[in-house]
């Protein structure tokens, strides 16, 4: 793979008039570079792992044989109790609906401050230009706190439940969807807005009016993405007190063996809802964008 | 009515429009010509404030509307209806909403929200649709139009606003010679109709010798002729536009020749 181009005898300089041997020249460095950059890519994963592995408690080879223990157990005790199956679907379905209702609440809002925060720190659209790097910094700080870091500031404020839950939720998804939105804004045709400034409209007409309907297909499909994720974050901050899905997730891992059937009906739940939602949005996304079929 | 005062807006260093002053009195149709980046565009986003002056003053009965803001400066605006070259209309919204942007002044945010428009508004925009001519398009998509509809729609929606004067810039500059002719009788009409004062960039001589009652000539963001169609002579027009004798106005021109030279010469040439 290596072609070395030096050695003990200087090798012959390329001809420039004759192009071919100039541009096999070029390959064969390019290829040389490649080379040892791959070679020294290799020796740092190498170095790394060493040194991870001798941090590491356990041993890494040693514990490979291991990894498909837990699931394998996991399984076989579902499997065992499949009969039970369907009535545990039953039982977790109000907490599954719960934790849809939180991402779904906690979308909906985070996206509608998403559209006013991302019109306001848009070059060219927004209501007072100077404040831009003002909102721009506001939705970097949304983004910048995870999730479950306000969730678990507010338990201590709110206590648990799905209120801290959503807002949590909604404060991050405003974060995010508004710089997504703010770059598709970005891209927006300028041309309605200034008819619209031309007539004498407010602002907030001339971004309802001239920017939103450009825009709505794909905030719409970012705001459906989002909705996705957000079904996987309120089960996750189910794990810290927020009921849900993810409560009855927890109790069932701490709980350990006898309970592994609840364990693999939640994980399946969480599935076929992630799995549906992606089937709607993706249906809904190419509706929008492209627009309805005949 | 109009008048305007050593108005001048600077971009940088550079003057796009240095002291222009002139006035009108009653509702005329002016012409505005000039080569590309003399001021002229400048000059009527300035007038419709849709770019700030850097100084001067624009008397309207004796009101000055570059002092104008916030508030007033969109009731002024709703006075004075722009159209622009590329329509600038909503392409996504209907023929019929888009001309009832032009009462949006007068309409909250939260009513816009909603699209509720009062039925009598609704019947007046109609009412203008026919006016123009384009009555059944009222339920399309103002992007499923062609250009010389699209820029009908923006007269209705300029029309729809009940201005006292129309801004118009380089209305026809990017349609056809058949659609050019409809939008400037369709301007000529209001003008003359309505009485209400027409100002127009326009690109090409002839245009502005047949629909204007006066043509103000500007180079370099200063007005350097001001008269009527009659004035304006071959000779004036190479001052305006700077050229040298080599230019020919007729050799862009797109007015759909009248005469019948060609052929006289065709039929001589064939009896000969």
């Amino acid at each position: 793979m290596v072609d070395i181009a030096f050695g003990p005898e200087p090798e012959k300089r390329p001809d420039p008039a004759q192009p071919s041997d100039a541009y096999l020249e070029l390959t064969r460095r390019r290829r040389m570079y490649g080379g040892i950059l791959m070679v020294i890519f290799v020796a740092l994963m190498v170095s790394g792992f060493q040194l991870a592995q001798s941090r590491n408690a356990g041993d890494f080879l040693s514990g490979l044989p291991m990894l498909m223990a837990f699931p394998a157990e996991v399984l076989s005790e579902a499997w065992a109790n499949r009969a039970e199956m369907p009535a545990l679907v039953l039982r977790f379905l109000p907490s599954l609906i719960e934790t849809i209702n939180i991402a779904a609440v906690a979308t909906l809002l985070g996206a509608i401050a998403a559209m006013t925060m991302s019109l306001l720190a848009t070059r060219g659209l927004a209501r007072w230009p100077r404040a831009i790097p003002v909102f721009r910094r506001l939705m970097d700080g949304l983004r910048a706190i995870p999730e479950i870091v306000i969730a678990l500031v507010l338990i201590f404020i709110l206590g648990g439940g799905p209120v801290p839950a959503v807002i949590a939720i909604a404060l991050h998804t405003g974060g995010a969807l508004g710089k997504l939105f703010s770059e598709v804004a970005e891209n927006a045709d300028l041309k309605p807005v200034e008819g619209l400034t031309s007539v004498g409209a407010t602002w907030g007409q001339r971004m309802w009016l001239g920017v939103i309907p450009q825009v709505a297909p794909n905030w719409l499909s970012y705001t459906l993405l989002r909705f996705e994720i957000n079904v996987r974050a309120s089960a996750i901050l189910g794990f810290v007190g927020e009921g849900g899905i993810g409560h009855d997730l927890k109790i069932a891992l701490q709980w350990g063996q006898g309970r592994y059937d609840e364990v693999v009906v939640i994980f399946l739940l969480l599935l076929l809802t992630i799995t549906f939602i992606d089937r709607i949005s993706d249906r809904a996304r190419e509706r929008l964008v492209k627009g309805r079929r005949p | 009515m109009l008048e305007v005062k050593s108005v001048t807006r600077m971009f940088g260093q550079k003057a796009a429009v240095d002291r222009a002053s002139f006035r009108i009195d009653g509702p005329a149709f002016v012409g505005i010509i000039g080569r590309s980046g003399a001021g002229k565009s400048t000059f009527l986003r300035m007038m419709n404030r849709l770019v700030d002056a850097s100084s001067g003053e624009i008397l309207v009965d004796g009101c000055n509307v570059l002092a104008l803001k916030g508030r007033e400066a969109r009731a002024w605006q709703s006075q004075c209806a722009m159209i622009f070259q590329q329509f600038n209309l909503v392409p996504r919204m209907d023929v019929a909403s888009n001309v009832l942007h032009g009462i949006l002044n007068r309409r909250s945010t939260l009513q816009t929200m909603f699209n509720h428009w009062p039925r009598a508004d609704i019947l007046r925009a109609l009412e203008i649709l026919d006016r123009l001519g384009i009555a059944e398009q009222a339920p399309k998509r103002a992007e499923a139009l062609s250009g010389g509809q699209q820029q009908r729609v923006a007269i209705a929606r300029a029309l729809m606003q009940d201005p006292r004067i129309i801004l118009a810039d380089e209305p026809i500059a990017s349609l056809d010679p058949m659609n050019a002719q409809v939008v400037m009788d369709t301007l000529k009409r209001i003008n003359v109709e309505d009485g209400r004062m027409v100002i127009a960039n326009l690109h090409t001589l002839d245009t502005a010798r047949r629909y204007c009652d006066r043509v103000i000539g500007m180079r370099d963001g200063r007005i350097v002729f001001d008269g009527t169609p009659d004035q304006l002579s071959t000779g004036v027009a190479r001052d305006i536009y700077g050229a040298d004798a080599s230019f020919n106005e007729s050799a862009t021109s797109t007015a759909i020749p009248a005469d019948a030279a060609a052929d006289k010469d065709w039929a001589a040439q064939m009896l000969a």
